[in-house]
């Protein structure tokens, strides 16, 4: 058995499936003298992949899960470790048939074979399922299961065999040394290793590992508890490990699943019980493994009678025993997502909260982002540097996980909010906003008004233009007051509260050329300019976008969305040159938006600045007094109106917010939510949202969005770019309208984002990429009357006037292309802005 | 055609000490948070007769149990694989020392008979997994004025006899005694069954009778248990490649993994 060697290129610790798809991953691209470490025997250490149900199912509401899940499975299939055997979402309920049609929509939308099946159907495939109990299905051939342990092996030994690696089981980790902000050394209780680059790829113990560098891995360990049932007679007149399709009874959150003459059926219906990563048993404590926790039975009793309702005379069967029963541990984040990529420690790398269906496509996204600095399935998502400072806390992933459990199986509303752990972040004028009645959202733990309740007397005034929606779905973290709120807007004002914007600056000599390294447009203008600009990966593809204000000769300030901000000041933060230094300012200075048609009148009663046209241009910025504060106005909009972002100290935000509405009021002015900034007032203009339209596997180009010269000073991308700018684009983003909402039952239907776009009737669409068209945004647009949609769309039918239809819940509504570029349908001269 | 028959089994909720044991801080007891719980593997024999020999006739299977509420996990285990009816003393488990657990399963033992429903016959596990006491199946026999046979691995029920049998230091031992009778068991004789599903969802509906004990408790006397040093673990190298196979089924027949006709199959 191999020794620990003293030192390693890249140490990997954990010889689960992420880490050993990881090592081959790396090994085949080039890396050489790779150490994995396990702390038990191989094949089988004893993590989660041991005791996994190793089935797969393709479809995810997420894109981003979903492109790794299909990656994971060509990569299983190339392996020859994948057994097809189609797989059931069967519903008992009329709810559950309807988030069925939405999933089949997602299928679409992604390319995955399924459809909706009928009960008769499911039992002719199933026979000992009792069609009775259920309604319908969505039935995906594509279903299958994997040996994950045999994958594990046969990757592991691909890396060895081309010499790139040493494999060290039963070795434990015992600390990580970080020096300078760089990972130097992971000892262990066989000896140190000095490394250039660690990767903790150790599942449910992750937290652990990374706790030794200081590095936050927010995973909590859970139970998910399965039973085996057999011998099946009829499971066992049949050949091999899996004959019969795998059952996934929605709604109970429970699965069945065969494996040989045995029935598993494991379950997500109970409690949560989570485990802290340092209570997980030690392998000489454990009968099992570490992850197979005994079995709780009291938590699985209804889930066992569900089950026996749906197959009675196979669970019922003669001889057929409980034969085994484990509370299975796996890993749970507080959004679902995994955690993968660098950390805050330069060379400490993670790739955990991943299971069985997504572990290979993340070894292969991992690996060519640790040698590109970019992966070809964008994982932006899962990036470990999303973490806002409250995420990091083991109490919040232990609550949001606990409120999330439940939901693994369950409708979850594309806009729906956590209610765990809120309030973590509140605005100056957050009193000021409950009073009234803001509905709040959540962003970067930031409680957001969506809409304003106060607002409610706007919908008697606007009637029918606030677009009301008829059916429960549709309006669900919803209200038409939204739409009231943007009609108000654009005939009068809003103020908007922003204070999540993400805020830091770059000062100091390199500052200049920091900004100028990142940034895709020129950051050498005149101090006082504001800059709109993406960012971009090595590959062409979306980082960002954001806005940046030079503020002085070495003096820059990036203003990003909340959500992403984090990341979006991580890759400012290693992009640095020179002495520049990086200082985030989010926690002091809040932004208040003021735009429309009355905001100059506001905004020139409130000050003695020139905030005439001439006085203040478009994209410039400067600092003026305001109700007796210091303010920070920049002449931006991101809603197609007249206006300012007001950039103010924490202390006098709440005043500036009092002075702008009593002010305001004057004119007609109402506070205005995010509902109006996020979506509606955003769409009219045709403006594109990072983690929407804009992401890694997106160019410039494709998105509309270049300009006509490219700066000299090379940036991030730039190469790449330039290439870009000579191909003909092979998905063009569009903005649509629906021409009738009006479903088969005579309800008007209003789409909220991922539907499929189609030919008018029905058939598939394919982009250059290979890809189907989807709708990356959806929305009212109030001024002109219309249910807008985003869209990818292959070059020859972005063309204004094209008829096409999207499928909303597995009905096809007519649709026609209003835009092929960031042309706005809503003033589009940019006139109001003036 | 034999007459039904009652049997009494009795079970302990205990630490599965499968693998290595951790005490607990006062040295009285195993800690089982971690290894979770389950009854002693005598008792999952005993259980399992005790079903067989009801079974037989159409009798009865009670299992009992001392313990606190979460021992009902193990009376709830029972009667998922076959007894019929089940009875919870309630108390401290730790505090109650062989006679006292003795002193309460006779007066079980003598309330269900005064309740028409006697216990033909009583079984229990040879010694508890944790505190391995090797007493109460004696001091239940004294109390109730019964014959005893101790460390049988088969029962069955001959008539008003039972007949049972064991390993003892010469071989194979064979007792024969009149009902009512008390017998102690050892693994070995039976395959205890694993629950099914509708026997599972069977005992969830079974009503437990709740008891209170009759006497104080005294204990047992113990001072405190103390772990023997680990054993040495010792790595025997098999053989490499398809030449260890034999090596590994002789080891396999030898755990009782194999038998040795079914490695052929």
């Amino acid at each position: 058995m191999a020794d620990v060697p003293g030192s390693a290129r890249c140490v990997v610790i954990g010889a689960g499936i992420v880490g050993n798809s990881l090592v081959h991953h790396l090994a085949r691209l080039g890396w050489r003298d790779i150490v994995q470490l396990d702390q038990g025997p191989l094949p089988n250490p004893g993590g989660s992949t041991g005791h996994a149900s190793n089935f797969i199912f393709l479809t995810d509401h997420s894109r981003e899960i979903t492109d790794l899940t299909m990656d994971s499975v060509a990569q299983y299939q190339e392996m020859g470790v994948f057994t097809r055997c189609g797989g059931f979402e069967v519903a008992r309920t009329e709810e559950r048939m309807e988030e069925l049609r939405r999933r089949m929509s997602s299928a679409k939308a992604w390319g995955i074979e399924g459809e909706l099946v009928t009960p008769e159907f499911v039992q002719e495939k199933v026979p000992f399922l009792d069609k009775d109990q259920i309604i319908g299905a969505f039935w995906q051939p594509g279903v299958g299961v994997v040996d994950s342990l045999r994958a594990g092996t046969l990757m592991r030994e691909r890396a060895l065999e081309s010499g790139a690696l040493t494999t060290v089981p039963n070795v434990e980790v015992v600390g990580l040394d970080v020096e300078d902000g760089r990972i130097r050394r992971v000892r262990t209780d066989k000896g140190d290793i000095e490394a250039e680059y660690v990767v903790i790829a150790c599942g449910v113990w992750s937290p652990k590992i990374g706790d030794m560098a200081g590095v936050s891995i927010p995973l909590t360990p859970a139970v998910h508890q399965m039973i085996s049932v057999g011998p099946c007679p009829q499971l066992a007149e049949h050949e091999g490990e899996i004959t019969f399709p795998i059952v996934r009874d929605m709604d109970t959150f429970c699965y069945e699943r065969q494996h040989g003459a045995d029935m598993e059926v494991g379950s997500y219906a109970h409690r949560a019980i989570l485990m802290e990563p340092e209570d997980i048993p030690t392998i000489e404590q454990s009968k099992l493994s570490p992850t197979e926790l005994p079995f709780t039975e009291d938590d699985f009793d209804t889930q066992l009678e569900q089950a026996y309702e749906l197959m009675p005379e196979l669970l019922g069967a003669d001889g057929a025993e409980i034969r085994y029963a484990i509370n299975g541990l796996l890993s749970l984040t507080c959004d679902g997502s995994p955690i993968l990529g660098e950390s805050h420690v330069k060379g400490l790398w993670t790739a955990a909260a991943v299971w069985i269906k997504e572990g290979p496509g993340v070894g292969r996204a991992v690996a060519e982002w640790m040698t590109h600095g970019f992966s070809e399935i964008d994982v932006a998502n899962s990036d470990i540097a999303r973490f806002h400072e409250h995420q990091k806390r083991r109490e919040h992933t232990r609550l949001r996980t606990t409120e999330s459990f439940i939901k693994t199986y369950g409708i979850i509303h594309p806009a729906e909010q956590y209610e765990s752990d809120r309030n973590q972040r509140l605005s100056p004028m957050y009193d000021s906003q409950q009073k009234l009645g803001a509905f709040f959202y959540e962003t970067a733990g930031w409680e957001r008004p969506h809409w304003y309740e106060s607002n409610a007397g706007l919908l008697e005034q606007y009637g029918d233009a606030v677009m009301p929606r008829e059916h429960e779905w549709d309006s669900r973290w919803w209200s038409p007051i939204i739409n009231a709120e943007h009609l108000r807007m654009r005939e009068a004002a809003g103020v908007i509260d922003l204070t999540a914007f993400q805020l830091f600056d770059i000062e100091g000599a390199g500052a200049l050329d920091s900004v100028q390294r990142t940034c895709v447009a020129q950051c050498d203008v005149a101090v006082g300019k504001v800059i709109y600009t993406p960012v971009l990966d090595a590959n062409g593809g979306f980082r960002s976008d954001l806005t940046v204000m030079r503020l002085g000769d070495d003096h820059f300030r990036v203003v990003t969305g909340g959500a992403h901000g984090p990341a979006d000041r991580q890759w400012f933060a290693d992009h640095l040159v020179g002495d520049a230094v990086l200082t985030d300012r989010t926690d002091e200075i809040s932004t208040i938006g003021l735009w429309g048609p009355r905001a100059r009148d506001i905004l020139a009663s409130l000050t003695d600045a020139d905030v005439s046209h001439e006085g203040f241009p478009m994209l410039s910025c400067r600092e003026i007094t305001v109700n007796d504060a210091t303010v920070l106005a920049s002449r931006i909009s991101y809603v197609g109106e007249l206006g300012w972002e007001l950039y103010v100290s924490f202390d006098d935000a709440a005043a500036l917010w009092e002075a702008l509405l009593e002010t305001g009021d004057r004119y007609g002015t109402v506070p205005v939510g995010i509902g109006v900034y996020g979506t509606t007032g955003r769409i009219e203009k045709g403006y594109r949202a990072y983690g929407y339209e804009l992401d890694a596997e997106r160019t410039i180009i494709e998105a509309g969005m270049q300009r006509p010269k490219v700066k000299a000073a090379d940036f991030v991308g730039r190469e790449r770019y330039l290439a870009q700018r000579e191909e003909a684009p092979k998905t063009v983003l569009c903005t649509l309208t629906v021409d009738d909402h009006t479903s088969s039952s005579g309800q008007k239907r209003y789409m909220l984002g991922g539907e499929p776009i189609l030919t008018r009737d029905g058939g598939t669409l394919t982009d250059g990429h290979g890809h189907h068209p989807y709708v990356t945004t959806a929305g009212s647009a109030p001024s002109l009357g219309k249910h807008v949609l985003l869209a990818y769309l292959p070059p020859e039918q972005a063309v204004i006037g094209t008829e096409l239809a999207v499928s909303y819940m597995e009905e096809l509504y007519p649709v026609t292309v209003g835009s092929v570029d960031a042309t706005p349908l809503f003033d589009p001269n940019n006139e109001r802005m003036r | 055609m034999v007459p039904p028959v009652s049997v009494l089994v009795c079970v302990k909720r205990v630490p599965d000490i499968t693998e290595e044991i951790v005490l607990s801080e006062d040295g009285q007891s195993v800690d089982g948070r971690r290894s979770g719980f389950t009854m002693s593997a005598h008792e999952e024999c005993a259980v399992e007769l005790a079903v067989q020999a009801a079974g037989t006739g159409g009798g009865e299977a009670t299992v009992l149990t001392i313990g606190d509420a979460e021992a009902v996990e193990q009376l709830r285990n029972a009667l998922a694989v076959g007894c019929t009816a089940a009875t919870h003393v309630v108390g401290e488990p730790f505090s109650f020392g062989p006679a006292d657990v003795a002193r309460e399963i006779a007066a079980v033992v003598r309330a269900h008979g005064e309740e028409g429903r006697a216990h033909d016959l009583v079984l229990l596990g040879n010694d508890a997994a944790d505190t391995g006491d090797f007493q109460v199946g004696i001091r239940l026999a004294y109390e109730l004025g019964r014959p005893v046979v101790n460390g049988a691995s088969m029962v069955e029920i001959d008539g008003d006899h039972v007949v049972a049998v064991g390993e003892g230091p010469a071989g194979q031992e064979t007792y024969r005694v009149p009902l009512p009778a008390v017998v102690t068991i050892r693994e070995g004789g039976v395959e205890p069954r694993y629950p099914s599903v509708p026997g599972r969802l069977k005992a969830k509906k079974i009503p437990i009778e709740e008891r209170q004990p009759v006497g104080e408790p005294k204990g047992g006397g113990r001072v405190r248990m103390t772990l023997p040093p680990p054993t040495p673990s010792a790595v025997q190298i098999l053989g490499e490649g398809p030449e260890a196979a034999p090596a590994v089924v002789d080891v396999l027949e030898k755990l009782g993994v194999l038998s040795p006709g079914k490695a052929a199959q």
